[in-house]
């Protein structure tokens, strides 16, 4: 089939005749998202996003909180990606009373980062699937996460919301059987995703509709503020991991997942190599983890902040996502800012899926992969 | 009695016989056996859609590594029964803007026009609602009629989403009957004729897609594929297109008049498979060798209707399988898949077909 190409020829801008809504309540915006699209025919000719529809003023609520009670609340940003989001949370903490955190809770908050990008990529590629029409790869995804979901459960009891790192370390070390587990969950994942390859990547629809469709260029991804697999996929080889790195990954030996094209094709891609090098970092650090060791530091019962600014910067699986921590020597912070990942890439949206077609605007959604209450907050 | 199973020719035979003792004028009889036909269709039209949804969501279940239904009754076989009574009992909406009339009426469109069609069906020798000697073409007519169905549902229900997938339906259904006809009619090159009773008789020494070389093969792929697209199903299913349009033309039908909707579609996909198995797979007529007297005889064991819902059954169970295994495509791929591929390959089909008929070059005379 010919390549896919967006409209040529759309009506003119001012062409005021078919608006739509897409959201807050539609299958595909995965959240509350509304969208008012504007249409001619199947053409989008331009999307506005609004946003709001879960604004619970986290950023306020900090402010009222101690630092380890705020903990929790990190979970129900990018709520896929709650492990990642407490460490950087808890890393800006660190930061502030300059604790040393011990290696092997060093380790097990690496295994669980990777642990949770995995689980939140194939939740995607399930996603991703169930947007593109094809509902059986939505089940494989799920069946695949609930491995990593098992885990989780055994190592801090929750699922979703983890509430693991604390100020330190992590709040207990893990079950017994965690290395174990892991490394089965390793073995069973590799040739899965071999197995994702089959169902979905090969599909001569998917590919067709992927490819060059919502191309999003290096210098849009940089100005609009993306990061994680958005920007990636566009060929600028930015990971926090790497370039401002944290806790032990200078020691693990990866690569950043990186495509050039930009397309949709390209972020799904990007998405599906994460997860094998994640896999890797997972080997290594389940080589490398002190067999036993404590896994919290030594702090003071009542945190008091010091004064001072401070930054935390972590790659979640969508993005960076990054805490801007001010504090006033009082045990809750004066003001905390979170940069969420979503809110850049979804920025992004509007300008690529000008000239595309309704379907394609939930494609680009897709692979752009958005988490409302990230963006919302 | 078992003969009327191996010869339900014979059955309607007896029961005309029957008719005409207690009845005795010619035209009662004609109306009862009308009247018995019309509650016999009805009763399997309503069994048929509530065993396909079953099916479906068997299939779905263990393709998806789940097991589907299993609550309610032995392996949740009566979970469809359930569901039914559910939208049965649902309230009716009607949105305030919605053309009032229209929008009741479209349902009905949608489920009359698949009603009618499966009364063309040779189930059986004689097992036929209607036998009519254009039957071909007045199925491909009628069931074009359910187009209209589902243009006035996402018409009149005022529906932005609805709207959007009813102009979808529109362009892919009607684009895809082409080819559809197109792919038949080349089979009807080689049988002759356009009466189903007729065109599984002419299968009696061989299937029409191997008997008819290539050609037969090739339309039965156009049609396969162009049916799935008449019927909505993935990876045509843009009329709908759940993660698109919410839930395309009938976003806004509920309880009763979207299981109108629902069981046309399954009724349809039924119909298509049947056509399908009908014109290409011959029918009800058992497979067999030439030359093979025993081996002919097993498969005669099986009886005719047998043969015919298990041909149907497989292909039913190929479009259920297209459902779960493939994502959609785009409204314009789909456009351009047809007008570009599909209808073009269909034609030369046709031309190359017209060509072996003419030559008399096909297998098995």
């Amino acid at each position: 089939m010919t390549q896919s190409q967006p409209d040529p020829a759309p009506p003119a801008p001012d062409y005021e005749d078919y608006f739509i809504n897409m959201g807050p309540q539609h299958p595909s915006t995965h959240g509350v998202l509304r969208l008012i699209v504007k249409l001619a025919g199947e053409t989008v000719l331009g999307i506005t996003p609004h946003l709001g529809f879960v604004h619970r003023g986290i950023e306020k609520m900090a402010e009222a909180q101690t630092a380890v009670q705020f903990t929790h609340l990190t979970d129900r940003l990018d709520y896929l990606s709650a492990h990642i989001n407490n460490w950087a949370w808890v890393m800006a903490v660190e930061q502030a009373l300059g604790v040393e955190v011990p290696e092997r809770a060093e380790y097990i908050r690496i295994l669980m980062a990777e642990l949770t990008r995995i689980a939140s990529h194939q939740l995607w590629w399930g996603v991703f699937g169930m947007d593109m029409g094809a509902f059986t790869p939505f089940l494989y995804g799920f069946r695949d996460r609930e491995k990593i979901n098992d885990i989780f459960e055994k190592t801090c009891g929750a699922r979703l919301t983890m509430n693991y790192m604390r100020v330190g370390g992590v709040v207990q070390d893990v079950e017994k059987d965690f290395v174990s587990d892991t490394r089965a969950f390793v073995a069973y994942f590799r040739p899965i995703l071999d197995e994702y390859d089959t169902l979905l990547s090969g599909n001569i629809i998917i590919q067709e509709r992927t490819k060059g469709v919502g191309i999003l260029s290096a210098a849009q991804a940089k100005s609009y503020g993306c990061t994680g697999p958005a920007l990636r996929a566009s060929g600028v080889n930015y990971d926090v991991r790497k370039n401002h790195p944290y806790g032990l990954y200078p020691r693990m030996d990866f690569q950043t997942a990186v495509a050039t094209e930009g397309d949709s094709w390209a972020r799904y891609q990007v998405r599906l190599e994460e997860m094998r090098q994640s896999l890797r970092i997972i080997e290594q650090a389940l080589d490398q983890m002190p067999p036993a060791g404590p896994v919290r530091a030594k702090v003071p019962s009542v945190i008091r902040i010091p004064p001072g600014r401070y930054l935390s910067r972590a790659e979640a699986a969508r993005g960076e996502i990054a805490f801007f921590l001010v504090g006033d020597g009082k045990p809750t912070p004066y003001r905390v800012k979170i940069r969420s990942p979503g809110f850049s890439n979804l920025a992004a949206i509007p300008e690529i899926v000008k000239g595309w077609r309704v379907a394609d605007m939930v494609t680009v959604l897709s692979t752009f992969d958005v988490v409302m209450p990230d963006i919302d907050r | 009695m078992g003969n009327w199973i191996y010869h339900p020719d014979k059955f309607v035979a007896a029961l005309t016989e029957w008719l005409q003792q207690i009845l005795g004028h010619p035209l009662a009889v004609e109306l009862a056996k009308m009247a018995i036909g019309a509650a016999a269709l009805a009763g399997f039209v309503s069994v048929l859609a509530m065993a396909l949804i079953y099916v479906e969501r068997k299939v779905a279940g263990h393709m998806q590594q789940r097991l589907g239904p299993m609550r309610v009754g032995p392996h949740g076989i009566l979970q469809t029964v359930a569901d039914s009574l559910k939208l049965l009992a649902k309230e009716e909406i009607t949105p305030a803007d919605a053309d009032q009339f229209i929008y009741n009426l479209a349902p009905l469109v949608c489920f009359v026009a698949s009603f009618v069609s499966l009364s063309f069906i040779p189930f059986a020798p004689r097992i036929q609602a209607v036998n009519f000697n254009v039957g071909l073409l007045f199925l491909l007519g009628v069931s074009a009629v359910g187009v209209l169905g589902v243009l006035a549902a996402g018409w009149s229900s005022n529906n932005k989403w609805s709207l959007l997938g009813a102009m979808r339906a529109g362009a892919q259904i009607l684009s895809y009957e082409l080819s559809a006809t197109l792919a038949l009619l080349s089979v009807v090159l080689f049988a002759g004729s356009v009466d189903f009773a007729q065109i599984v008789e002419s299968q009696r020494a061989g299937w029409w897609i191997w008997r008819a070389p290539v050609v037969g093969l090739v339309a039965f792929v156009i049609y396969t594929i162009s049916s799935t697209a008449e019927c909505n199903r993935t990876p045509f299913d843009i009329v709908e297109g759940e993660s698109e349009l919410t839930a395309g033309f009938h976003t806004e039908y509920s309880a009763m008049k979207f299981a109108m909707f629902f069981l046309s579609e399954f009724v349809n996909i039924f119909i298509v498979c049947a056509v399908s198995a009908t014109v290409f797979l011959g029918g009800w007529m058992p497979f067999h060798v030439g030359g093979f007297a025993g081996l002919n005889r097993c498969f005669d064991l099986l009886p005719p209707w047998a043969w015919f819902f298990g041909k149907v059954s497989a292909l039913v169970f190929v479009v259920m399988w297209f459902r779960w295994t493939f994502p959609r495509l785009r409204v314009d791929q789909l456009m351009h898949f047809e007008w570009k591929y599909l209808m073009p390959l269909a034609l030369t089909n046709l031309a190359a077909g017209a060509v072996l008929v003419t030559a008399g070059l096909y297998l098995f005379r």
